[in-house]
């Protein structure tokens, strides 16, 4: 599948009827997650915050989850040298940004009522601040170097380096004592189910979106590199 | 059948839902838009090389 990918103009092709459907995978997911989770009873303990659980918790996931992709991307670039691959590194990049931004600020809204805090230094809070500094870090990376393969090859170490802080991220929560509670939505019987529907609902909506929008900013990169490529051409 | 009553916590629920909604908009758009604006670039480049070459 990747290598068939690989050749941008099957991957133009691809594109062209996947992100659609992913879009509208996206949409009807989340329409529905939102229906549900908003919904369901309040909880007995966070009451109608737990409406923030349908929201925090899928653009938590989904962030590590680019930076995964982000990682996978830049570590066939760096590996196999394909533009292609750096292309999906560079456009995950600001799509992680925003995911994980709202993961930290959709948690600091249900940090102040549950906690008492909109930030504490916990393990988990502290090291997805670093999972969002990654992203940024690549990103301001990527900018800084006029030579596109010299920055591609950069940020992709960077973005390697990284990807040592995901298992951190994931574990921080069971290796040390921490404010933020363990893990919940994949762990059998912790929540109940009229919770778990929305939950997964909206991740798969995130997942979804994610996705569509990824193929269309890839898109876009492989026309940003060809028009670059012919302004080249032209002015010789 | 969904149940807007927030109470307390509103003020919590509320603008996290709304950050997430701007946030989203903005990405939906800026992708969307960039993607089409180097499609048209690319496109109008082609098409110049293309009549310099008959030309």
């Amino acid at each position: 599948m990747i290598t068939v990918l690989a050749n941008p103009q099957r991957f133009l092709a691809f594109s062209r009827v996947a992100a659609p459907i992913l879009g509208v995978l996206a949409a009807v997911s989340c329409l529905a997650a939102l229906w549900l989770g908003w919904s369901v009873p309040d909880d007995y303990q966070q009451g109608s915050t737990i409406r923030l659980l349908f929201l925090h918790v899928p653009c938590a996931i989904t962030g590590m989850f680019i930076y995964a992709c982000l990682a996978g991307s830049a570590f066939f670039g760096l590996v196999f040298r394909h533009s292609l691959a750096d292309a999906a590194a560079r456009a995950a990049a600001p799509l992680g940004a925003a995911v994980s931004f709202l993961g930290l600020v959709t948690g600091s809204f249900w940090g102040r009522p549950m906690w008492g805090a909109w930030w504490v230094w916990d393990a988990r809070l502290t090291s997805y601040l670093i999972l969002f500094l990654f992203f940024v870090g690549y990103m301001a990376l990527q900018a800084s170097m006029d030579d596109e393969t010299k920055a591609d090859r950069a940020s992709g170490i960077l973005a390697l380096v990284g990807a040592i802080n995901l298992p951190i991220v994931y574990f921080s929560v069971e290796w040390w004592k921490s404010l933020h509670q363990g893990q919940t939505l994949f762990e059998p019987g912790k929540m109940a189910a009229v919770y778990e529907w929305p939950a997964f609902l909206m991740l798969g909506a995130f997942y979804a979106g994610f996705g569509a929008l990824w193929l269309v900013r890839i898109r876009g990169e492989i026309w940003r590199r060809r028009a670059q490529a012919l302004a080249v051409q032209g002015s010789r | 059948m969904p149940n807007f009553e927030l109470g307390k916590y509103a003020i919590y629920i509320v603008p996290a839902y709304a950050v997430a909604g701007v946030v989203i908009v903005i990405a939906v758009a800026e992708t969307l838009l960039r993607t089409r604006r180097w499609k048209r670039e690319a496109l109008r480049l082609e098409a110049l090389k293309a009549s310099k070459e008959k030309g």
